[in-house]
């Protein structure tokens, strides 16, 4: 018995000490942030302004929160023929399908821009939400990026010049809950880390939901009839802590000098692709 | 007794199992670990990855010149580390998974530092 509960105690300790990053990576967070108050107020009305944090669920390597790409049936996509064959024509660095770092063709590693909806999709980190009369603007930590969605009423474009982070629109549906819709994105960029496709028609859905003062709620439907045989939900209320409004929000750019730094001495010697 | 004491311990070794996805892990043997003593050349602290150059010896006493790559300057930052972590002369022990393809590469595990200062490498999501 007392042999058991040492080696338990050695083992317990180690898992600690092994686990120990992940106390580092979030007691920021729970130092700067509300996510410690018991009762937080409650959700101000037709406000969901402020600096947002998704803590590493937004990083999302492989693929959406509510949709990896890692390998089990429940998350197998339904693709057409057109979003099979697009999607092999992708090669991620990470999920199942992931290749050697010097053989990815994720126009991310390149230093394009994510486009939307993978802004929300991949390396989805500390996010500003401002607010006017006009519309409302979603600041990016990942490539310092801001989208615009309007808020005056306008319609979506009937037959858009594609943009990167395509056209937005957005509404109040109750006193809690903005919803965006947005189209024309460039068909150029993938959904996620993982590959997944999209074409010129793709619609997404943002539906962005104030649970009380200091927590917002995310679920992103991704609906492209070319790629997909019905819609599917990216993210299910993915959740946000309010940070202090005098956050100040890191910055996170790919270079595309550092990339090639880093190209030349890891990926490409890591892929068999020559020396250091 | 013992059964309840078991079921705890086995209960949070299952909540702390770690899950390492951010970086391509195609490349890397993650069933292998390799520690050394260390000199630092250069720590490269930029996106995608920041990585760390050192030299060490292999078991024939000939000077290896390693690159490690860890995660981006947001995630090392969360970790402890910083761009002034190291600089060049610098003596350390590094931790980390190489390459399947025998060459001086890896991915940081851990760095411990002159002054006994354990650095983790890994963001945990």
């Amino acid at each position: 018995m007392s042999r058991l509960c040492f080696m338990m105690a050695i083992a317990l300790i180690s898992s600690l000490m092994v686990t120990s990053p992940a106390s580092a990576q979030t007691a920021p967070a729970a130092q700067t942030g509300a996510a410690e108050n018991p009762k937080p107020a409650p959700a101000p009305r037709h406000d969901i302004s402020g600096i947002w944090d998704p803590g590493n669920n937004g990083i999302q390597p492989l693929g959406p929160r509510a949709m990896p790409e890692d390998g089990k049936p429940e998350h197998q996509l339904p693709y057409t023929p057109l979003g099979l064959e697009t999607l092999n024509a992708h090669k991620p660095s990470n999920g199942v399908r992931s290749v050697l770092p010097g053989e990815t063709n994720d126009p991310v590693v390149y230093c394009d821009p994510q486009g939307f909806p993978r802004e929300d999709l991949y390396e989805l980190r500390t996010t500003q939400i401002l607010q006017t009369p006009l519309n409302v603007y979603v600041l990016y930590e990942f490539g310092k990026i801001w989208r615009v969605i309007w808020t005056d009423g306008r319609d979506l474009p009937k037959d858009p010049e594609p943009r990167w982070f395509g056209y937005s629109v957005g509404k109040w549906v109750d006193d809690y809950t903005f919803v965006v819709q947005t189209s024309g994105t460039d068909e150029r960029t993938w959904i996620d880390r993982a590959g997944r496709p999209h074409s010129a028609d793709l619609r997404v859905e943002e539906r962005f939901h104030r649970v009380d003062h200091d927590t917002l709620e995310l679920t992103l439907t991704i609906d492209d009839p070319k790629m997909y045989t019905k819609p599917w939900v990216a993210l299910d209320k993915l959740r946000f802590k309010l940070k202090p409004p005098n956050f100040d929000v890191r910055e996170m750019m790919c270079s595309p000098s550092e990339f090639a730094e880093y190209n030349k001495v890891i990926g490409k010697p890591a892929s068999g692709q020559g020396t250091q | 007794m013992r059964n309840k004491l078991a079921t705890i311990f086995f209960g949070l070794l299952t909540v702390s199992v770690p899950l390492f996805a951010h970086h391509g892990a195609a490349a890397y043997d993650t069933t292998k670990k390799i520690t050394l003593k260390a000199t630092v050349t250069e720590w490269f602290w930029a996106n995608p990855h920041c990585f760390l150059k050192f030299d060490a010896k292999d078991d024939k006493g000939n000077v290896v010149h390693w690159a490690v790559e860890a995660s981006n300057p947001a995630d090392m930052v969360n970790l402890g580390w910083s761009k002034q972590t190291f600089k060049p002369g610098d003596e350390v022990t590094v931790t980390f998974e190489p390459v399947k393809n025998g060459q001086p590469i890896g991915r940081i595990e851990q760095v411990v530092l002159a002054s006994g200062q354990v650095l983790k490498g890994r963001v945990q999501f």
